[in-house]
This record gives C-alpha cells, structure tokens and sequence, in this order.
C-alpha cells in the first residue's frame, strides 16, 4: 500500500511536470500545425535561468531558506525570461518562415534548438558543469499518509502546475483572448477575414508556451535539485515524453495535453515500481505506438477541427 | 517524428562538438624537434572534470619532462580533442588524432565505454593508447596496443565488499547501477559477487539508464529491503542526484561509489545529501607518502586546486608514457608497445606500477569519507596475493 501511494504520489508530481512542457508542444501546433522543437530547450533555459536567479539572488548556501515570495519572484522572473526568449524566436525564426513549405520551418526548429543547447553550455551562460539548484522551499515534511511522507516540495510543486493549468484552461476558454486563439487554431484565414489579429495572437501563443514551459523547469529543478548541463542527455529524454504526452492526448488538444502528461508519468512510474525499472521508457513509448495505432489522432484528439 | 529529431540533433551537435573540438583548431603537423601524443577526454558534457582533470595531470608531466630537456632530445607536444563524453565522438577523436595529427602514442579515456570505443581505434592502426583510468575489464582485452595504469573493476569491486564488510560491519546491501555503462555494471557485478563471497546478502538489485533523473521507483524497492549501505557505481552526477533522493526518502544507510565518484562536483551537487558517504579511489591528496606530497603541491601551483584522483592517473600515464619512449629504440607503434608492455616497478603518483602480460596494473585502492564538502582519507586497501 506504501509503494503504492508513493508512486501514485510522483506519478501526479511528475505528470504535471510532463502536462506543463505539453502543454507548449500542442499550443503551437495547434495555431502553426508543425511541432516547434526548441520547446523542450526553453524547458532547460527556465530550469537554468532559475538557477542563476538564484544564485545571484544570494539562496545558494545551504541551510538558508528565503521566504517563500522569493521562490514565487524567481518563477515569475523566469516565466517572463522564457516568455520573452520564445517571442523571439517566433519573431527572428519562425514568422519569416511562415509561407514556406513546413519541413523548412521544422529544419529551422531543430537549428533553434541546437543554437539553444550550445549557447548554454557557452562559459558565460551556464557552462558545462551540472550544478546544484539552491532549494528556495524548505524540504519540510507536511504529514505522513499510510508511511508515505508527502513533502512540502512536491505538494507546492504540482499545486503550482495544476493551478497554472487552471489559469491556462480559463484563459483558453473564458477570455476574448483565447476565443482568438482557438479561431486562429480553427482557420487562419477566416479568423484574420474576422479582424484577429493573427500575427499577435500566434506570438502570444509563442509567450504562454514557453513561459508554462519556464514554469515546468523552475518547478523540476525544485523537485531534482541536481541539475544537468543544458546539453545532457537527460534534457532530450524528457521533452522526448512531453512530447509522447501531447501526441497521446491528441496533439493541438489542450486537455489532452494535461491528460496525455499524467497518463505517461503515472504508467512510466506504475511500470517502473510493479514491472521493471529497466525498461521505464519503453512502456512510455509502446503506449505512444498503441495509442498511434488505435487513435491516430490521440485520446482526445476528435474535438480537433481537421484543417487540410 | 521525436526519436528522429534526437538523432538528427544528436549528430548535427556532434558536428558542431567536432568544429569546437580542436585545441588549437586545424591539424597542424608536429614541427621537427617535437614529437606529439594525442589525448581525448570529456573536456565538456556531464563527466567534464574526468576530462579536465585528466587533462590538467597530463600538462604538468609533459612541463617537467620539455623542463629536464624532453624525451630523447624531443620536446613533447600535446594534442587534446574533447569527446563530449559520447562514444561516438571518442572514435572521431582518435581518428583525428591518428591519421590528422600523427601522434606517436594515445592517452585517455577515464570512462571505461569511451575508451573501448577509442581503444578499438587505436588498435586497428596500431598505435599504443594507455588509458589512465578506465576500470573495466574489456579495455585491455582490445588487443595488444592497449594498456592501463590504474587497478580493475572486479579489484574496485572486491575492495568495496571488504570495506563494507570489515569496516561498516555491514550484512546486507542494495544496488543501483546505470544499466548504459559498462563501468557501473561491472562493479555492480564484481561488488555482488565479493560481498555475497564474504557472507553478505545482496538485498536487492535496481537499475536505471544514464539520463534517467528519478530514481524513485528504485528507490523505494530499495528503501523496503532496509540494507546496511547502498553502491550506487556510477558516476558523479548521477552519484549526487541519488544522494539527493535518497536522504529525501528518509533512508539513512551510507551510500558506496567507486572511482567514479572523484570529482569537485560531487559535492557541489550533493552537498548535505552526501556526506557521510563512501568511495574507493586511486589515491588520495591526503596520503602521506613523498610522491603524493611532491605532486600535490606542483599541481596546486600549475592549477590553483588539489589535484583528484583522474588528475593523479593523468599525470602518471603521462610519465609512463614517456619513460616508455625514452627506453624504446624506436617510436613506432610495436617497439612502442613493447617498451610499455615491459614497464616494471615504475614509481607514480598513484603507486608502483608495473604492466602486466594482459596489459594491466596491479595496484593497492584506497577508501574516503565524504565529510565537509571533501574526500578525507580512511584506509588503503592492498590487492590479495
């Protein structure tokens, strides 16, 4: 029962980590049609710009725990930086592209996403060295529930993602903003026939998305305070099953997005704790093909208007 | 669509890991009056201090032989290329040191799978590598052009189950490896078999794959088995986000590393989570023997920070090398083998070394304690007669 709860317990914490990075993958697909590879890269960047605000901030030495604004202030302060880095990529990378045939803007994301991986190993960014994240958040434990400790990092962690993806649902559904976006996602040429500014309304998606990815890596680097160089492998596995969970959810879908991130951690770490650990990926990946094969367009993937 | 784009990244970053690689950019032919050995190492990537340790050590023996006027009246020249810590990259590094730059003799790799990719390099054109210390079995078992300097992983092994047994008093023990490295299967291996040899009980074995950054589905099998002390073989990143999660689980056993553990990093990522923790390493700063000393404080001077284990190894294959060269009558690739292969009683940092037939050393471990931030020294450990 222990096992059990623990893992259903880093199933939600990981999840919502997984829906955060997703949601940005499905965003941008869903206004572009094309997979924007550099998100998982401005994922890193926000784990890594927290990182330095931290540590500049003065939180490193250990022991110490600011108060918990200061936590809030580096999240926001890295969402903004993220935000700002994804509108200028859409801007210098993406909009000159928008004519062109899809693989050239695709080429062109992957060169983004290279262009990010070595500017941050460069010394005066973040070099070459995995570093460890100051914690911002005492690691108190707040109570003990059938021997399974919930900890205050984790708990704060995925309260964050979950209420962000609450924010993220209302601003999608509930606001002229994102009745824009949704019509924009629907048909681009009518929307624009219809006064939406598109230009505006796809890099507004661009700025959502990476600062929900921004947030996503300030909150991992709470959870896994070790953390790797811009370039590691393990950065490429993780986008990788953000990736896997906007495809399983139905890709363009932002509900699928979220369901599609707590499905895979929860079927990784349920494999991994009952089946093998050994072969935690590979359960993530025969999902993505059996849902492939069954739902092409993914669990929730219907409620998507087909667009030729 | 996604695996294909790793790929793709992963290949288009090494060709831009290739373009930055270089030491001085372009292959510039050894210049008559110096004679040139090629190094590859990790200079960036997750296991980067392996790299620039190893790099740093190799330095300072080639200042002081070009300071006692060279090997035979040459000045040594050296030719670093940085693998990234990816073994495709090693292979391209050797490659180019082989057929761009000429070099007489290859040094590196520290990790085991790295120097296997680039040992089988070197051996098919028939240049001498000595790898300073890669542990594992397989390296030497290349071919007759690859040799080492350091002890081998069923000795690390042995060493860690006769720690744990004799000195933690420990019964029981969990493992956690990385399933990817040759390195940390190995010493999985050879630790179960000592410890289990010795009387012990192996509670439980988990592994993960490198890049993996939760263990705590592992952990959790790991923390219902209760043992004594944990190995978690790996290496230092890796060493210091588990120390991280298993003090997060409330599991309160030591953890056991090998030489993998050696780095500066391991404390910066693990802090509080770490100490108290255990590994075996070639040497330590602290021993108090006049080699160490002597070296210790040279390198200090040359490089502004003590000098780890990788450092030590670096230095002493550097210096082999070249004691190696100054006995052979000639710099080919099969006299040059044959006067490393006859290396005998050869004073280093790291102890006495002497090559053995299957192109090993034999060498005494020592065990330290991770305690404020630094490997303080607890015991030296001499291989079985």
């Amino acid at each position: 029962m222990t096992k059990f709860l623990q893992t259903l317990m880093d199933g939600v914490a990981v999840g919502s980590l997984y829906a955060l990075i997703a949601l940005g993958y499905t965003m941008v697909y869903g206004t572009l049609q094309f997979i924007n590879f550099a998100h998982s890269d401005v994922f890193v960047l926000g784990a890594w710009v927290s990182y330095t605000l931290a540590v500049v901030l003065g939180y490193a030495a250990s022991g110490s725990h600011p108060p918990l604004w200061a936590g809030l202030l580096i999240l926001v302060a890295a969402m903004a930086t993220c935000g700002a880095v994804g509108f200028t990529i859409e801007r210098l990378a993406y909009r000159p592209l928008r004519q062109a045939p899809r693989l050239n803007v695709l080429i062109t994301a992957i060169g983004v996403s290279l262009l990010l991986q070595n500017v941050g190993q460069l010394k005066w960014f973040f070099g070459t060295q995995p570093q460890r994240m100051p914690s911002l958040i005492e690691d108190r434990v707040l109570g003990t529930v059938a021997g399974v400790s919930m900890h205050a990092v984790d708990v704060i962690g995925a309260g964050t993602a979950i209420a962000l993806m609450l924010v993220l649902e209302w601003l999608i559904f509930r606001t002229r903003l994102g009745r824009a976006m949704r019509a924009v996602s629907h048909d681009t040429a009518v929307a624009s026939l219809m006064g939406i500014n598109v230009d505006a309304v796809i890099s507004f998606t661009f700025v959502l998305g990476s600062s929900l990815a921004a947030a996503a890596g300030f909150l991992y680097a709470m959870k896994y305070p070790g953390l790797n160089q811009p370039a590691h492998a393990t950065w490429v596995l993780l986008g990788l099953k953000a990736f896997v969970a906007a495809v399983i959810g139905g890709i363009g879908n932002v509900r699928g997005a979220m369901l599609g991130g707590f499905l895979i951690a929860l079927i990784e770490l349920f494999g991994a704790a009952y089946l093998s650990p050994h072969l935690r990926d590979i359960y993530v990946f025969s999902i993505l093909i059996i849902v492939l094969l069954v739902r092409p367009a993914g669990i929730l993937g219907t409620s998507v208007a087909e667009k030729v | 669509m996604k695996p294909t784009r790793a790929f793709i990244s992963l290949l288009l970053l090494g060709m831009v890991g290739c373009g930055g690689g270089g030491d001085k950019g372009g292959a510039a032919p050894a210049a008559s009056g110096t004679v040139l050995i090629g190094h590859y190492g990790s200079m960036t990537g997750s296991e980067a201090t392996f790299g620039q340790s190893t790099d740093n050590g190799i330095r300072l023996a080639i200042k002081e032989v070009n300071a006692a006027g060279g090997v035979k009246g040459r000045m040594v020249e050296l030719k670093t290329y940085d693998d990234q810590g990816k073994s495709q990259e090693a292979g391209t590094a050797v490659t180019r040191l082989i057929t761009d730059d000429k070099v007489v003799a290859v040094l590196g790799e520290v990790a085991s799978s790295l120097s296997l990719a680039g040992g089988r390099v070197a051996q098919q054109y028939g240049v001498p590598m000595i790898s300073p210390s890669s542990t594992n079995p397989q390296v030497t078992q290349i071919g007759d052009k690859i040799f080492r300097v350091c002890f081998l992983d069923p000795f690390q092994g042995w060493v860690e189950a006769k720690f744990a047994r004799e000195t933690l008093k420990a019964n029981t023990a969990a493992i956690l490896y990385d399933q990817g490295q040759a390195y940390s299967k190995g010493l999985a291996q050879y630790f179960k078999e000592a410890f289990t040899q010795m009387g012990g009980t192996i509670t439980t074995e988990q592994a993960f794959t490198g890049g993996d950054q939760d263990f705590s589905a592992q952990l959790t099998t790991i923390r219902q088995t209760n043992p004594d002390v944990i190995l978690v073989p790996g290496y230092y990143t890796e060493a210091g986000n588990v120390a991280i999660q298993v003090r997060k689980l409330g599991i309160k056993a030591p953890l056991l590393g090998g030489d993998g553990w050696d780095s500066t990093q391991l404390a910066a990522i693990g802090k509080e989570a770490i100490e108290g923790s255990y590994f075996s390493n070639h040497y330590s700063f602290q021993e108090k023997r006049p080699e160490v000393e002597n070296f210790v404080s040279k390198y200090e001077t040359a490089h502004g920070q003590k000098p780890d284990g990788l450092a030590a190894l670096g230095y002493d294959a550097a210096r082999l090398l070249f004691d190696a060269m100054g006995r052979a009558p000639s710099w080919d690739g099969t006299a040059l083998a044959k006067a490393i292969a006859e290396t005998k009683d050869f004073p280093g940092v790291t102890g006495k070394i002497t090559i053995d037939p299957e192109r090993n050393a034999k060498k005494s471990a020592v065990v330290v304690k991770m305690e404020g931030g630094i490997p303080v020294y607890v015991t030296t450990i001499e291989p079985p007669q």
